[in-house]
């Protein structure tokens, strides 16, 4: 450990692109409204995607509603139920997770953790946001058009999608299919941004293993959903012409209330093959960011390095690759050639060992770190106790012998909840913790966020934790009204009325945390430049918060890896990646 | 571990595999030699890859699973001139207008980097109006087979995918063909104005445009060229 003092920027290479020309608004609507920021345009994002996630909130407590009081209010009839259960699916997976995400976080922290001063192309951007902002209007549309919205279940399963007994046929299926071609041009032009500000917009010295975790499972989470987002596009242009058209893409030969359709020789297989091609990489798009953001926190405030860095990268990679092989696993009580789920089974099993690589590289950045259990590390924690427990009910149901009884169970969706919608929920709630007094200039009241914390967590292990159970016992999903199922004793309906009770109690502990949001925008702690005493570019901005352009007039040169934290013979227990100096604990590249 | 490496970014010093990782590694770019813009544009096209991917191989499957005879492309795509019976003659005579505007669109490119204005508008020009040639002779195809009776629901020839793959498919590049006639349009305007000469600020964008964009639109369409081939290959051959 020598402190040799040398020319500081002598070892940063010089500089190969030219300072990125600034869009300047003009006017209160460039400014805020149409603006170029991407600062801005991750906040439009962020606000647009809890708000569409509150309905689906609330859409899932229409859901328990109907489970554990079935007949209790009258509103819910079979067709609404199938109407929200839909609704609430496809907003949590695409509306929320993928755009808060991806929208949210990408645009806020990429430009600001990579040292560039924007997105690449700011106005493609902006185009992004509100094409986003058109599919989630579609999606609201869609609950006050004649007929309602689509209630063919969030995966739009042919021919029952498009049968004129499914509710939504005047409309719904329509605008949600029109939906998710719009998201997904938006989504285009904004993950083209990400991926190119990352390759290519980088400050001086920051190599792409110099990058910090976040940016990593972004990154690769926008590769994977611009490979994989076509096939969804795809399959709901075909869909649009089998219902519009009259085309028989997805649709077989069929007899409807006795009568024979004029569709006939099509493929609902097809349509199960290139929706699961998107859906299944969907999954570690919304888990890969969630990965990244998880690592930085569960580092900054252990005040540890984080242990394996270029393992925890080979991971995300490696994940990414690997989720475009396993898609058929969805598929086995499909009808499918029994070869293809021996193969889609093992490549299954294969992905843990790349999980399972991180889980312990988490667990091993924690051990001896000097853990400080603040809000955004409550929930990071949270997030690897759950996520640990989704993947090994995952291992169950990756094997075909096993997930053939368990198909279609409530072990199903305890297994999918725990691991992409709880747990990266809890991320995405740790990092707004994180990352709100950098966005605002004030931090989040602790105690409410504790609050928060404990009822969330402990709340969606009473909820998911027993449905494991009633799986295991056989009780189908996706049913109206399980009363009359003879296999099931009273004591699971009692356990359902449980669960529903449980949903109810932490979807309302959520008003703490939008109030939360909202107070402590004006009465919040001020924050400071650096509350969290963290290495990473975005703190070290002349503002807090950032001023369009981020970074005054000089932009940061870069001189170690993000995670020099507690290096023994610093003056304090973290080094900025923008400082320079000797001192480090790894990450030379 | 205790002396932080300067990381290497001098790219062009090493080549083959070794200069692959050595640009990987280094800082700021990823792609030393290429602009935010070509690498947009090469990201994009991997991205449409999969939707034609996709589109070709669903047709792949419903050509496999329907029971129905596949009807003969050679006798479909047929004209009738002067009596003499002329196999995918029209198809042949689309597929060489566009592999031509290929030609033009790299002259183009060529005479764009020399900075030669008029004649890379020019060439631009030629371009797009070979691609609306393209278009318009889709149209005249696809209003023969409409008044031959083929719909996307049904056709007189055999399996009602036939029409319904066709029409969507060749549907899809045929817009991917008339958003780049719109865009050669475009950049031709802003070439023959001289906005790439005297930095004139993009409308929409605001950023000063270069004779680059020239390359990048040419991406696109030798992009759309090659689909063709492909969709040619698998339409009209198989």
């Amino acid at each position: 450990m020598t402190g040799i003092s040398h020319d500081a920027s002598a070892s940063v290479p010089p500089a190969e692109i030219e300072d990125m020309a600034l869009y300047h608004p003009r006017s209160w609507w460039t400014k805020y409204v149409f603006s170029q920021d991407a600062k801005v345009i991750a906040v439009q994002y962020a606000v647009t995607a809890l708000s569409i996630g509150m309905v689906a909130l609330v859409l899932s407590w229409l859901i328990r509603l109907q489970l554990g009081f079935p007949g209790l209010i009258e509103f819910i009839d079979v067709d609404r139920y199938y109407q929200i259960i839909t609704m609430h699916g496809m907003i949590m997976v695409v509306y929320l997770l993928t755009a808060l995400f991806l929208g949210g976080f990408g645009n806020y922290l990429i430009p600001l953790m990579v040292g560039a001063r924007d997105m690449v192309f700011p106005y493609a951007n902006m185009l992004s946001f509100w094409l986003y902002f058109v599919a989630v209007m579609l999606l609201v549309i869609s609950f006050f058009v004649p007929g309602g919205p689509t209630g063919a279940g969030w995966t739009l399963y042919p021919p029952q999608a498009i049968l004129s007994n499914t509710p939504g046929q005047q409309w719904g299926i329509m605008l949600m299919l029109v939906s998710l071609i719009i998201f997904i041009i938006g989504f285009t032009l904004g993950g083209l941004n990400y991926t190119v500000t990352v390759l290519q917009a980088r400050a001086r010295g920051m190599t792409l293993m110099r990058l910090p975790l976040t940016i990593w499972g972004i990154f690769v989470a926008t590769v994977m959903a611009l490979l994989a987002f076509p096939a969804l596009f795809v399959a709901a242009v075909m869909m649009l012409f089998d219902k519009y058209l009259g085309t028989s893409f997805f649709m077989p030969t069929l007899v409807e209330m006795g009568e024979q359709l004029r569709y006939g020789g099509g493929s609902p297989i097809l349509f199960q093959h290139l929706f699961w091609f998107f859906g299944h990489p969907e999954v570690y798009i919304v888990a890969l960011p969630a990965f990244g953001i998880v690592s930085d926190l569960i580092s900054t405030h252990a005040r540890r390095n984080i242990f394996g860095y270029r393992m925890m990268v080979w991971a995300i990679v490696g994940i990414g690759v690997l989720s475009f092989v396993v898609w058929a696993h969805h598929m086995y009580v499909s009808g499918m050639n029994p070869y293809f789920g021996f193969f889609f089974a093992t490549t299954t099993l294969i992905i843990a060992v790349p999980t399972a690589i991180k889980v312990y590289n988490w667990v091993l950045t924690l051990w001896r770190g000097d853990i400080h259990l603040n809000v955004p590390m409550l929930f990071a924690l949270g997030f690897i106790v759950t996520f640990v427990n989704g993947g090994l009910s995952g291992l169950f149901l990756g094997n075909v012998v096993v997930d053939v009884p368990l198909s279609d169970t409530m072990f199903v969706v305890a297994h999918f909840h725990m691991v992409m919608g709880v747990a990266p929920i809890l991320v995405i709630f740790g990092a707004i913790y994180h990352w709100y007094p950098k966005v605002t200039g004030r931090m989040l009241g602790d105690l409410l966020g504790k609050f928060h914390f404990w009822v969330t967590f402990v709340g969606a292990y009473l909820i998911f934790f027993p449905m494991h159970y009633l799986g295991l016992m056989g009780l189908p999903r996706r049913y109206f009204d399980t009363a009359d199922i003879m296999i099931m004793p009273a004591s699971a309906h009692t356990l359902n009325a449980f669960i529903s009770i449980m949903a109810f109690i932490v979807g309302f502990a959520q008003i703490t945390f939008v109030f939360n949001l909202v107070w402590s925008l004006r009465h919040g702690k001020p924050a400071g430049p650096n509350p969290w005493r963290a290495t990473t570019l975005e703190w070290q901005t002349p503002q807090t918060p950032p001023a369009h352009g981020n970074w005054g007039d000089e932009l940061p040169l870069v001189y170690r890896w993000a995670y020099d934290y507690s290096v023994p013979g610093a003056k304090q227990d973290f080094i900025p990646q923008n400082e320079p100096g000797t001192l480090t604990r790894g990450g030379t590249a | 571990m205790t002396k932080p490496a300067v990381p290497s970014s001098q790219g062009g010093a090493a080549s083959g595999w070794r200069g692959i990782v050595a640009d990987w590694s280094s800082d700021q770019r990823s792609f030393k030699t290429a602009s935010w813009g070509k690498v947009m544009m090469w990201v994009f096209l991997l991205s449409d890859t999969f939707i034609f991917g996709c589109f070709l191989l669903s047709y792949m499957t419903a050509r496999l699973s329907t029971t129905a005879p596949w009807p003969n492309a050679s006798e479909v795509f047929s004209l009738e001139i002067a009596g003499q019976h002329m196999p995918l003659l029209l198809i042949a005579i689309m597929t060489f207008v566009l592999i031509t505007s290929s030609g033009t669109m790299a002259m183009a490119v060529n005479f764009g980097y020399r900075r030669q204005r008029r004649k890379t508008a020019l060439l631009l020009l030629l371009t797009a109006g070979l691609g609306v040639m393209f278009v318009g002779m889709q149209a005249f195809e696809w209003s023969k087979l409409i008044a031959e009776g083929v719909r996307p629901w049904e056709n007189p020839f055999g399996a009602p995918q036939f029409g319904a793959i066709f029409f969507m498919v060749t549907g899809f590049h045929g817009t991917h063909v008339s958003i780049g006639v719109i865009f050669l349009l475009v950049i031709a305007r802003k070439v023959w104005r001289g906005d790439f000469d005297t930095g004139r600020p993009g409308f929409f964008t605001t950023r000063r445009g270069r004779y680059e964009s020239v390359e990048i639109m040419g991406l696109y369409w030798h992009f759309v060229d090659l689909v063709w081939v492909f969709i040619f290959a698998f339409f009209y051959l198989w």
